[in-house]
């Protein structure tokens, strides 16, 4: 190999690459276009603030369509999540236990999806999809349809730690969510857990032929999601000091969105943890970013819809095979004389 | 063929059945693979070979019958790919074996990964080892094809090699494969049934499934051949030619029809 090749050959590695260069041209036309906005540090601790809910969400869907497999009920754990912790902190004051019992009750919503999916074999759209309506429908009818204001919640050390301000602006939030996605890059990238997941997303039967336990690892998988999107609603209700039975109403889409831009396939069988990550922050601050360069409200979803399409036909188009073409058409230009290597088909044999 | 001083199996059936819902797909199968014999299973499609091979493998139980895998009783309701893995018996599929959107060196250690406590995977040797094999083993030699490459990536006999070199690095007693040639050219048919003969002069078991009789009659001590869910012949290869193998395999699915329509 040349030295022009090892060169580049790195940027081929670069897991989201594609996703994160459209979140920085979008924040350098924000800039040219909102440059009011856009140069002051508050519009980001803002984005610091609204996004991680989100992205948290889109960490454990990641998984989850890795694993070839949807899951529509996050939303209704958001909200059962959060009604579970502003109970307790108001009817018992205890904000811990009702942390653990709001993870809990997340992990109860994954554990019956992951048993209607992998045991009784509802296609995963429908059970979860069922999940969604009847879990909304249980906080609805607990909360009495009403709000819960937490106001309290503010001076506890819970809030600080989870929802807190560093150095008086920044939310402390966006550096949970940061370390959730590094931890859960190493459990996808760099553990059997994630490896087992893959393999089932590529073809179940292979992993199941290779010796995966592939129902026990589809319950888990789906438990794990209901934990990971009940620290969501943990984070969102703390953040607003709110409970309101609709929270997390919104997010489905935006939450897909973002693993989709990510460059996560719904095929299945790969995951792109990095990408969730940019994707994330590229559909939280769109909105925002969009409506501050002032083109009017009308031109809003327009522009999302065009911004997610580029990245989705990016992510395609400048995918694995995509760089690797950069680069060597890189590699061209500055080894001119040198040929390039040859895709021959099928006589890579040995001697 | 010169027997062993001590008689031993690899493996041995007894009684096994096996119903999916209401439907028999195995039924009463009686037999055994010696320690160092190849046997070719011929059926046709739906006979039930696939079932057999994924019961000896752990994919799935027996509904009634025992299994002995090297003359020991194994216990086939907890019986799983990863015992059958411990046990010494790795399988070659025409095409489950390798996740095509999977890196070589997860391929490799899938469902036995070498871990660091607590589960996470260690990488870098998985990766020195998957490309040993890949250059030693397999023969990989330079053409672009590395741990890192993607199994889509390779032809079909390239996977094949993958699969085998996979199996041949476990270490395996009795290695399967099922109807591992179909996708492949003539040269890359040559290179599997070239590694079935190492399988033989190595010492282990194997138990061959093709469509191609002349393919199996190459390299099988013995002929079991599966019709519905049932053995019906076991034929050593001293005691029949290829001529004599295809016609019997002929007249055997003409005699099937005279009975099934007097
Ligand atoms: N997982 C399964 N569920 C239900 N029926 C099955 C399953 N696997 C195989 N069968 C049935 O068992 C019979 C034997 O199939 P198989 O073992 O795949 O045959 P072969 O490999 O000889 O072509 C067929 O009738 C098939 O439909
Ligand atoms: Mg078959």
């Amino acid at each position: 190999m040349s030295r022009t090749t090892t060169r580049f050959a790195f940027i081929g590695k670069l897991e989201g690459l594609p996703i994160a260069m459209v979140l920085a041209v979008m924040y350098v036309v924000f800039i040219f276009t909102a440059p009011s906005v856009f140069t002051g540090y508050r519009i980001y601790m803002s984005f610091f603030q609204t996004v991680p809910p989100m992205l948290v969400c889109a960490i454990g869907l990641t998984f989850i369509i890795t694993a070839g497999e949807i899951d529509l009920s996050f939303p209704a754990v958001v909200a059962l999540s959060g009604f579970v912790f502003t109970w307790c902190f108001k009817n018992l004051n205890a904000p811990w236990i009702g942390f653990i019992l709001a993870l809990a009750a997340g992990a109860l919503v994954g554990y019956i999806n992951g048993l209607l999916v992998a045991r009784l074999r509802v296609p995963s759209i429908m059970a979860t999809l069922a999940a969604q309506f009847f879990w909304y429908g249980v906080t609805v009818l607990i909360a009495g349809g009403l709000q819960i204001d937490i106001g309290a919640i503010t001076t506890t050390t819970i809030h600080t730690i989870f929802v807190g301000r560093l150095f008086g602006v920044f939310p402390v939030q966006a550096l949970w969510s940061l370390g959730l996605v590094a931890f859960f890059w190493f459990i996808l990238n760099r553990h059997t857990f994630g490896e087992a997941i893959m393999f089932i997303g590529d073809n179940a039967e292979v992993a199941r032929v290779m010796g995966i336990n592939v129902e026990t690892t589809r319950i888990q998988l789906f438990t794990m999601h209901g934990v990971i999107a009940a620290f969501a609603g943990l984070l969102l209700t703390m953040e607003i000091n709110v409970f309101f039975p609709t929270q997390g109403q919104g997010m489905l889409l935006p939450v897909m969105a973002a693993v989709f831009i990510g460059g996560t396939s719904i095929a299945g069988g790969q995951g792109v943890m990095v990408g969730t990550f940019f994707g994330s922050y590229i559909i939280g601050s769109l909105e925002a970013g969009v409506v501050a360069t002032g083109i009017g409200g009308y031109w809003v979803q327009l522009v999302e819809g065009l911004v997610m399409a580029a990245s989705v036909i990016l992510n395609v188009v400048i995918g694995e095979e995509g760089v690797s073409i950069l680069a060597r058409t890189a590699r061209k230009w500055a080894v001119p004389a040198q040929a390039p290597p040859g895709e021959d088909s099928g006589g890579r044999k040995h001697a | 063929m010169a027997e062993p001083p001590q008689e031993r199996t690899a493996l041995r059936m007894v009684n096994i059945e096996k119903y999916f819902g209401s439907v028999c797909a195995l039924k009463d199968i009686n037999f055994e693979v010696g320690h160092n014999e190849i046997v070719g299973l011929i059926g046709d499609n739906g006979a039930g070979k696939s079932t057999l091979v994924k019961i000896l493998t752990g994919v799935f139980a027996p509904t009634s019958g025992d299994l002995y895998i090297a003359d020991r009783k194994v216990e086939t309701n907890s019986y799983t790919v990863k015992k059958a893995h411990a046990l010494g018996i790795e399988t070659v599929y025409q095409d489950k074996s390798l996740g095509e959107k999977q890196v070589m060196w997860r391929n490799f250690f899938i469902g036995r990964e070498m871990t660091y406590p607590f589960g996470f995977l260690k990488v870098r040797q998985e990766k020195a080892i998957a490309s040993e094999i890949m250059v030693n083993t397999i023969g990989f030699r330079g053409k672009g094809i590395g741990v890192e490459s993607k199994a889509n990536k390779l032809s079909g006999g390239e996977r094949q090699g993958v699969a085998i070199g996979r199996a041949m690095h476990f270490e395996a007693e009795l290695i399967i494969l099922d109807e591992p040639t179909v996708a492949l050219s003539l040269k890359e048919v040559r290179k599997v049934l070239n590694f079935v003969h190492k399988i033989k002069d190595a010492g282990k078991a194997c138990i061959y499934i093709s469509h191609n009789i002349s393919d199996v009659y190459e390299i099988a001590d013995r002929f079991i051949v599966i019709d519905r869910g049932e053995i019906v012949a076991s034929i050593t290869k001293a005691k029949i030619s290829l001529k004599e193998l295809d016609e019997f395999l002929l007249e055997y699915s003409h005699g099937l029809k005279d009975k099934v329509q007097p």
